[in-house]
């Protein structure tokens, strides 16, 4: 009986415990895979840094709460995010459909195109379904990129899907791979303006269809944390008021 | 069309198991079996030379080969995988050479890890019961007049296999779990596609309890099958 009394005051606590988190977040943690330079990585030192990072921290401070990064790895970060193991994603992600099923979005923070990467000595000119047959095109797993590729080329070309964007470049640097599939400040970061070789974009800056592609890039909450999503849209706004958000932004994206 | 029509029927409003996921799920089985299968078969050609090498008196044979069963039983199969798949590319001309066309598919470095490592569990296991040999078979053979290697050929081996077989099995189930671990390096087999599903869908529980029953009625059929072997060849064993 005692035991059963026992189980009943820790669910009871429990209840309790998140009614009360879901009032007010004095402390956030961010969800965010890493390495996805320039949105986040870490400097030489091993410091997390990065277009989010400075962004989530400058809206924090906005807020006057506090915030921590979590790490986790692309393809659980929605489920982790419904496993309490963070409270808000703050991690390149798109805003889309699939996605909107889950998770509640604020607003975008930033639009960027994706873009086809190759080794500068490849021949291809516009990426199609004649052009790619036969390829072997990398994406990161679970992201826009990937369901875009699987849906378009996954007939006619090998997509090789991987964990971190870390191992794909690899990949890429020792010749496996035909073309990269990412987003384009990831892949101009980690490709065009690196020591690992000569690259080039292929054909134009993909932003359609709007099923894939979205709205831009937002935080990520869970759908019953309407008032935090809320506070941070404030801030957010608040930041493009004060040109925090443009000092913010040329620091990582300056032609 | 038959099946077809059936299927889509079957899969009608459901949002996870689609033709195309199941497709991915289907890839993956056939990916995972080949490569489980190619891995044991050449793991088992290489493990049988070994083996005996092994279980040689000349230290000069035998200390080569435990060196090699030391090293790739003592570190986990994830590290070897990776060694061999990143590893391979900082091997100077390895883009040049006639290899590369094999080695830059995910499949082939996969399949030599697998292989190299089953093969190390596999001498061990066939040493242990070659060792196990009653030396009253021995010394009836050497009575007859049989070399070492027909001793070795006739005597030796053959029952060496019937010990070794339940001991066999279990490597084998072992290396089908243990093939999981393709999909770190791109390859799609079960686990790969279950992974798949689950990035795509965001549906842990579907993506991964439906490739665990995959897992689970390949283990089955794997586990009759050595039934069925040991029945035949163990009668001997048997009580009467």
């Amino acid at each position: 009986m005692q035991r059963y009394l026992g189980i009943a005051l820790l669910g009871a606590a429990l209840v309790a415990g998140s009614a009360q988190a879901r009032d007010s977040y004095e402390h956030v943690r961010f969800g965010v895979d890493v390495p996805y330079e320039p949105m986040e990585y870490r400097t030489a030192d091993g410091e997390l840094t990065g277009f989010d990072i400075d962004l989530g921290n400058a809206l924090c401070e906005q807020m006057g709460i506090t915030c921590e990064w979590i790490e986790q790895q692309w393809d659980g970060i929605i489920p982790g995010l419904m496993a309490r193991n963070y409270d808000a994603i703050m991690s390149s992600m798109t805003i889309n459909e699939e996605r909107r099923a889950q998770v509640l979005f604020s607003d975008a923070y930033l639009t960027v195109p994706s873009a086809w990467f190759a080794p500068a000595e490849s021949e291809i000119e516009t990426p199609d379904e004649q052009t790619l047959d036969g390829l072997t095109l990398g994406v990161q797993r679970g992201t826009l990129q990937d369901s875009y590729a699987t849906d378009f080329y996954g007939d006619v070309a090998n997509v090789r899907r991987y964990a971190t964007a870390d191992d794909m470049l690899l990949d890429m640097e020792s010749g496996r791979l035909d073309l990269v599939f990412v987003n384009y400040p990831v892949g101009k970061t980690t490709l065009l303006d690196s020591e690992r070789g000569d690259y080039r974009v292929v054909g134009e800056m993909i932003r359609e269809p709007y099923e894939y592609f979205g709205d831009g890039i937002a935080i990520a909450f869970r759908p019953r944390d309407e008032a935090l999503a809320e506070r941070f849209n404030e801030a957010l706004a608040e930041l493009q008021e004060s040109g925090v958000y443009d000092e913010i932004h040329d620091r990582y994206f300056r032609e | 069309m038959e099946l077809t029509t059936w299927l889509t029927d079957l899969l009608d409003g459901n949002l996870i198991f689609t033709p195309q996921t199941l497709g991915y799920y289907w890839d993956g089985l056939v990916t995972t079996s080949q490569l489980v299968f190619l891995s044991l078969l050449a793991g088992l050609v290489l493990a049988i030379p070994l083996a005996i090498g092994r279980s040689s008196r000349h230290r000069w044979i035998s200390l080569p080969i435990y060196v090699y069963t030391y090293v790739f039983r003592g570190t986990p199969l994830l590290i070897q995988l990776y060694i061999i798949y990143y590893g391979v590319v900082f091997v100077d001309g390895i883009q040049e050479s006639i290899f590369w066309p094999l080695l830059r598919e995910a499949f082939y470095p996969a399949l030599i890890a697998f292989t190299l490592n089953t093969a190390a569990y596999t001498t061990e296991i066939f040493r242990g019961a070659i060792k196990a040999t009653s030396r009253g078979e021995i010394e009836a053979a050497r009575a007859y007049g049989m070399s070492n290697a027909l001793t070795m050929r006739r005597i030796v081996l053959p029952s060496a296999f019937r010990r070794a077989l339940p001991a066999y099995g279990n490597e084998v189930i072992f290396m089908l779990h243990a093939s999981a671990i393709a999909s770190v390096v791109t390859l799609m087999d079960l686990t790969g596609a279950a992974r798949f599903v689950y990035a795509r869908f965001y549906a842990p529980f579907e993506a991964f309890l439906f490739v665990a029953a995959i897992y689970l009625c390949l283990t089955f059929a794997i586990l009759y099958f050595f039934r069925f072997l040991e029945k035949r060849l163990l009668a001997h064993l048997k009580p009467a």
